[in-house]
């Protein structure tokens, strides 16, 4: 039984370390900044995931305990990626104004916020009414 | 604010102690989580924390969030935690395979039909996490996603996939 779980913790480490190891290789292969931000948002995720799920199982199987500290690693680990990963991508929108003629229509009046902002004292009806009471 | 209360003069005293009765069950929980081993003084602090905060930080959250299914909001999470294992498998495919050039990577624009912040914060770092797109801005009125895709193929489909996918499901979570 013992040696059962050690071999999931160490199957479950050595594929985290895996996808770790293919994200931070992404981070070298790929051309631009851009297409370099898919590769720690994805691929590392599941090299952390592993390691977490590996740590429970060692200390819920072999050490008797329960540690649920994983859980919460994983939940802000899955808050803080998308937020980092935005703020990134729009650091770059602005150093690089040149690739504001790439980005597509918006289909709407207004424009990418990075580039364009709201005018104003047009569309007051657009205004959180909660905001507009302040004025 | 002080109309707000005198429309609900009864619930007052409930309102001004718990104002976010869900932030509070979250704080408890994460205090718990963070003490990694059960006691009842650990208990008590994690309510005392889980009311004070809520109470000094509610003039920052006027409103509370507006999910209205709580058991779709954990169905889309399970959802997205599978995509999530298949985002990862996509990506590290695509890294190990595919040279630079041959990655059809393009800029997409997403329009979002969701009008709560909340839902388009969710919408948003839910297509961060799932395969091949990274979303990168919003448009000044708020009404659609600039998206990064690492490989796309056609365009109508990944926006059509992201659409049915997720938002139709974010739309009944947040009506």
């Amino acid at each position: 039984m013992e040696f059962i779980l050690e071999l999931v913790v160490s199957v479950l480490i050595v594929l985290g370390g895996l996808f770790a190891l293919i994200g931070s290789f992404g981070m070298v292969k790929l051309p631009d900044l851009l297409t370099r931000l898919h590769a720690p948002t994805k691929a590392t995720t599941l090299g952390v995931g592993g390691a977490l799920i590996a740590s429970m199982v060692f200390f819920a199987g072999l050490e008797g305990r329960l540690s649920i500290h994983e859980v919460l690693i994983t939940a802000f680990l899955f808050l803080t990626a998308p937020i980092s990963a935005h703020f990134i991508a729009k650091a770059h929108l602005h150093e690089h104004p040149e690739l504001c003629e790439d980005l597509p229509e918006t289909g709407r009046a207004l424009g990418w916020s990075t580039f364009e902002r709201l005018p104003d004292n047009d569309e007051p009806e657009e205004e959180d009414p909660r905001r507009a009471s302040h004025h | 604010m002080g109309a707000h209360q005198e429309t609900k003069p009864r619930r007052s005293l409930l309102e001004r102690w718990l104002p976010h009765p869900v932030l509070t069950v979250v704080l408890v929980l994460l205090w718990m989580l963070l003490l990694n081993a059960f006691s009842v003084g650990g208990l008590v602090m994690g309510v005392v924390l889980g009311i004070v905060i809520t109470r000094m930080t509610s003039n920052f959250w006027p409103e509370r969030p507006p999910v209205k299914a709580w058991g779709k909001a954990f169905a889309y999470m399970a959802l997205v935690g599978w995509d999530v294992v298949v985002a990862n498998l996509e990506v590290s495919r695509l890294i190990l395979f595919r040279s630079g050039a041959q990655l059809r990577t393009r800029w997409v624009t997403v329009p979002v039909e969701l009008r709560s912040p909340e839902a388009i914060t969710v919408l948003a770092g839910t297509i961060t996490m799932t395969p091949g797109t990274v979303s990168c801005d919003l448009s000044a009125d708020g009404c659609s996603l600039l998206v990064h895709c690492l490989d796309a193929p056609d365009a109508e489909a990944a926006v059509q996939q992201m659409k049915d996918r997720y938002e139709a499901r974010l739309k009944e979570i947040f009506p």
